[in-house]
């Protein structure tokens, strides 16, 4: 088995059989994280526990009881979920050093599943922004930036200029995941998405990035950005990866009050070969301004794959799409201000040593503790939630909330099955290009296309599709009905089997990887 | 010079009575040692999600039918943003927008002119309760120039009751809490002790000449008692005619009742009006509470709350139980509430009425004249008595069986007071206290007593 297999499909075969050991995956996920550290993609690197679990993973396969398809199976976690003993920090200066003291429900029940958890994910500080460069602990590399296919693309533009000042960004703002993923340092990865930071990641990182439909995966123990929007995201390299960390994740958690309180069943995918009873829906405000060409071809390339196939491929509008940044602004930043409001120094965190008043403590904590991103959201949201303000922002936003949700509910009422639409406007960026806009500039861009899915609670997932003529990741998205992720992961596999992405060629996973390598035959889509 | 109308409104806090609090499973109990009684949620920290207590829920439906409140079917929870050491969060979770119970109202009664013979029955209109976290406790340490913060009281849970200003005066406002406070622990929903905490009243006070708008109001905080909430109410009532009077006007604050001083003092100024930001709380979907038309079939019986079910067992309130007393025994409606405003009085009573064949109207006498004011005197509970009913119905007994006066009755029970474990009958025995009935014996006595007074006997019969 080689870290590029699928989860149900080979490691678990593997495992169970004694080709490989849970402690020989553990070990050579740690040295690929070791040789791939110029990434940062890791914040914390929790290489004692892991072998540790590893080990009693072993035990377990030895005596012929491993917990499930997880078990031994290493996976990373963002930096914004609780892990006991495992420093959270959700790359801000406020919770350098913050030891939880418990898990977060979705990490429990992956370690009660025998997981182990290599280590905590690099993101956007305290999960703001969309290119994962804005934490304390640096940026995250985007791997393809270290690809054989993109080198091979890639002209330098002077002699002086190498791999160093041309990488491109992860996306974000679950990038270290993404990249995690990507890079094959982990079989799957947990990341969150509020706006579209799961998705988008995997998009620019090339893997499939999950979000579930809300209230079906607890958040008890995800730091949070935006409570009525925030989700677990999932990201994995195939859509079946993501179906089994699906199932062993959602259901009703009595910690957290949004998750629903039906049964969950956890469902094996089945290889879909007739589509013709399918309803794919093309919104038309998805071709959004500054979508690239390149993209909107890939886009309109997948939607006659649908038709050629048997499927009805239907133009539909949902026509509040142009309001959903400006209405996601205004309830973000009023929940961030809320949120974040706990962070005063006294009971946990970052403490200022200002001893003159409680006031000026708090005061200096914060500015302290808080980047410029998150303090501007605060300030932001504290206007909107004055009382003069209430009525006219926060108010008027979820009403305009309430159109964006009934669009898609209309359009899923007409027939429609599925939505397909692209997932970014653009490839990833060079990091020296991203950066040249602010935050708030670049969160306003790349979150059109998959802010509106987080607004109306609907699950959707990035299915990675083909490289760009640059040799970088394009995905596209596919949105589904509220908990109808079988269908909608269905038509995702579908879709994978159809497009044949290309495996990234990275050297540094050549090296490690000694195993037997499963080359994927790249059926150019592009 | 026109005469003054006070306008006097209440808002109460009282802490409910349960296992944990209200949106976590840690536990609540009084003086446990400091930050002992905090769970993860209650520190705030990050990624933690409250979760509503069942019970909470159950005490303020009760509450709210006992005040004849409509129960709001769904109601919502809100967050009020504020920082201060004891608010982990930052903010506190209410009700802001939709309470769960509205539009009530409290019937008490009080004394004319202190005369218990004319008691007359006055309402309040109850605006709306709702539930909200408490805060913790912070002290502050001046000396050490440190604040010390105790989060165990942060996020018990509480119930706001909000009484309309319908009260002209400290004795109306003194009267309406002592009556909710009885019903609270007729329920059992709050143990609304003043002392301890559990109660809490902010009122707010304003005058006003008839006809014209209300005037601006106080908000007198630091009440930590009925009868200083009488006093402090009284004062501010005085102290904003004076002022007005004098040509001053009233400022829209908040004030603090100094119970040494006997008056109200403007409180540290909080930097003008807060803004509280108020937000919905995402985290708790609408708490929907159903009766017994709208129960659907197959609901889980553990997750739903039926005010209807709530409501077919509550016990008797306080009204009800003094009416009880009076149709059952006879006495005064007055004594009534003598009976009830102590406690476990009633219960005392009762028991004697059962164990003696003396009419309850004149058992009752003996409760309140004699009993209760030794009991005042000594501060005793009447838990703590030294004289329990089986004794006393002995003695009311004896009484009964006109086998002492009751002079005698007295003493005995003055020397039952000293609790050495004597009966009434020994006591009797011992100071020969029994009534003679034999008319011979009396005579004899009597002559004696003539005889022994020759020279008065002769001036009376002289005229």
């Amino acid at each position: 088995a080689t870290l590029k297999d699928g989860l149900r499909s080979q490691v678990s075969a593997a495992l169970k059989e004694g080709r490989v050991t849970p402690t020989e995956l553990c070990r050579r996920c740690l040295a690929l994280i070791k040789s791939t550290k110029f990434l940062n993609a890791y914040i914390t690197v929790a290489e004692e526990t892991a072998l540790k679990q590893a080990e009693e993973s072993e035990e377990r396969y030895k005596r012929g009881q491993p917990l499930g398809i997880l078990d031994g199976i290493p996976i990373a976690v963002k930096d914004n979920f609780n892990t006991a003993g495992i420093e959270t920090t959700c790359a801000s200066n406020m919770l350098k050093g913050y030891i939880s003291p418990y898990n977060a429900t979705v990490v429990q029940k992956l370690l009660d599943q025998g997981a182990v958890l290599l280590g905590k994910t690099n993101l956007d500080e305290f999960a703001m922004g969309s290119g994962s460069t804005d934490g304390v602990f640096g940026p995250v590399r985007n791997p393809w930036s270290y690809s054989k296919q993109y080198k091979e693309k890639s002209v330098p533009k002077s002699h002086s200029e190498d791999e160093e000042s041309n990488w491109v960004i992860t996306g974000g703002s679950s990038g270290g995941s993404a990249a995690a993923v990507s890079s094959f340092t982990c079989f799957a990865a947990l990341g969150s998405d509020t706006g579209g930071s799961t998705r988008n990641p995997a998009a620019h990182c090339g893997v499939v990035g999950l979000k579930p439909t809300y209230g079906l995966i607890s958040r008890h123990g995800l730091i949070p950005l935006v409570n009525s929007m925030d989700v677990p995201g999932i990201l994995t390299r195939c859509v079946d990866d993501a179906a089994v960390l699906l199932g062993s994740l959602a259901g009703h958690d009595p910690k957290d009050s949004t998750t629903i309180q039906d049964d969950f069943k956890p469902f094996e995918l089945p290889n879909l070969t007739d589509v013709s009873k399918l309803s794919i829906g093309i919104p038309k405000e998805y071709h959004a301004p500054g979508l690239s060409s390149e993209i909107l071809a890939l886009w309109s390339k997948a939607a006659d794959l649908f038709k050629n196939a048997g499927a009805k491929v239907v133009e539909v509008s949902l026509p509040h799409t142009r309001y959903s940044i400006v209405c996601y602004h205004v309830l973000c930043t009023a929940e961030v201000a809320s949120n974040m409001a706990r962070f005063d120094g006294l009971e946990y965190g970052h403490r200022s040593d200002t001893k003159e008043s409680t006031e000026s403590m708090y005061a200096a904590t914060r500015r302290e503790g808080f980047n410029d991103v998150v303090r501007g959201r605060i300030l932001s949201g504290n206007y909107f939630l004055l009382k003069q303000n209430y009525e006219k922002y926060f108010v008027k936003a979820q009403k305009v909330r309430r159109l964006i949700a009934n669009d898609f509910v209309k359009v899923f009422r007409s027939g429609v099955d599925i939505l397909l639409t692209p997932t970014t406007l653009s490839v990833a960026a060079p990091y020296m290009e991203f950066i040249q806009e602010d935050n708030r500039t670049r969160s306003a861009q790349d979150d059109i296309l998959t802010q509106a899915a987080n607004m109306a609670g609907l699950p959707a997932i990035n299915v990675p599709t083909a490289l760009s003529e640059r040799g970088l990741p394009v995905g596209l998205q596919f949105i589904g009905r509220s908990f109808q992720e079988k269908q909608l992961l269905t038509v995702a596999k579908w879709f994978e089997k159809q497009v044949q992405f290309p495996m990234i060629q990275l050297e540094e996973v050549k090296r490690h990887d000694n195993g037997v390598f499963q080359h994927q035959q790249s059926a150019s889509f592009s | 010079l026109a005469p003054w109308i006070p306008v006097v409104g209440l808002e109460i806090h009282a802490q409910i009575s349960s296992n944990s609090k209200l949106f976590s499973g840690s536990q609540v109990q009084f003086a446990a040692p400091p930050n002992s009684l905090v769970s993860f949620f209650d520190a705030s920290l990050p990624g933690t999600l409250p979760v509503l207590n069942r019970r909470c829920v159950e005490a303020a439906v009760m509450t709210g039918l006992a005040l004849n409140c409509s129960i709001n079917k769904k109601s919502l929870f809100d967050r009020k943003h504020y920082f201060y050491a004891d608010l982990p969060a930052g903010y506190q979770i209410t009700q802001q927008r939709v309470p769960i119970a509205v539009n009530g109202s409290l019937s008490y009664s009080l004394c004319i002119d202190n005369k218990m013979s004319q008691m007359v029955t006055k309402t309040v209109r109850i605006k709306q309760i709702q539930l909200e976290q408490d805060s913790g406790k912070s002290l502050h340490d001046d000396t050490r120039s440190q604040t010390l913060v105790d989060l165990n009281r942060a996020g018990v849970g509480l119930m706001e009751v909000v009484m309309e200003p319908d009260m002209c005066c400290g004795e109306e406002a003194a009267a309406a809490v002592r009556e909710l406070q009885l019903i609270l622990q007729t329920l059992g929903s709050s143990q609304a002790v003043m002392a301890e905490g559990q109660l809490r009243v902010d009122a707010n006070v304003s005058v006003h000449h008839r006809g014209e708008p209300y005037g601006v109001r106080t908000e007198v905080k630091n009440i930590n008692s009925i009868r200083f909430l009488a006093k402090a109410v009284d004062y501010e009532i005085q102290r904003q005619i004076e002022e007005l009077e004098n040509g001053g006007t009233i400022l829209n604050e908040t004030r603090a009742f100094d119970s040494k001083l006997g008056c109200t003092v403007p409180m540290r100024d909080k930097e003008g009006k807060q803004d509280y930001r108020f937000m919905p709380e995402p985290n708790l979907p609408p708490l929907i509470l159903y009766d017994a038309k709208s129960l659907p079939a197959n609901m889980n019986h553990q997750q739903v709350i039926n005010i209807d079910w709530i409501h077919e067992r509550l016990p008797d309130l306080p009204r009800v139980k003094r009416e009880k007393l009076v149709e059952q025994y006879g006495i005064l409606p007055e004594h009534s509430f003598t009976l009830l405003n102590e406690d476990g009085l009633a219960e005392f009573f009762e028991s004697v009425v059962k164990q003696t064949q003396m009419k309850p109207k004149k058992v009752i006498g003996w409760i309140l004249n004699d009993l209760l004011s030794y009991l005042k005197q000594h501060s005793l509970t009447v838990k703590e008595s030294p004289v329990s009913s089986f004794l006393l119905a002995d003695l009311l007994n004896l009484l009964e069986k006109k086998e002492i006066s009751s002079t005698a009755a007295k003493r005995v029970l003055a020397e039952l007071w000293k609790g050495e474990g004597k009966t009434p009958l020994e006591i009797v025995k011992e100071q020969k206290l029994e009534l003679l009935q034999d008319q011979k014996e009396l005579e004899q006595i009597c002559q004696a007593v003539i005889d022994g007074q020759e020279n008065e006997v002769i001036m009376m019969v002289l005229g």
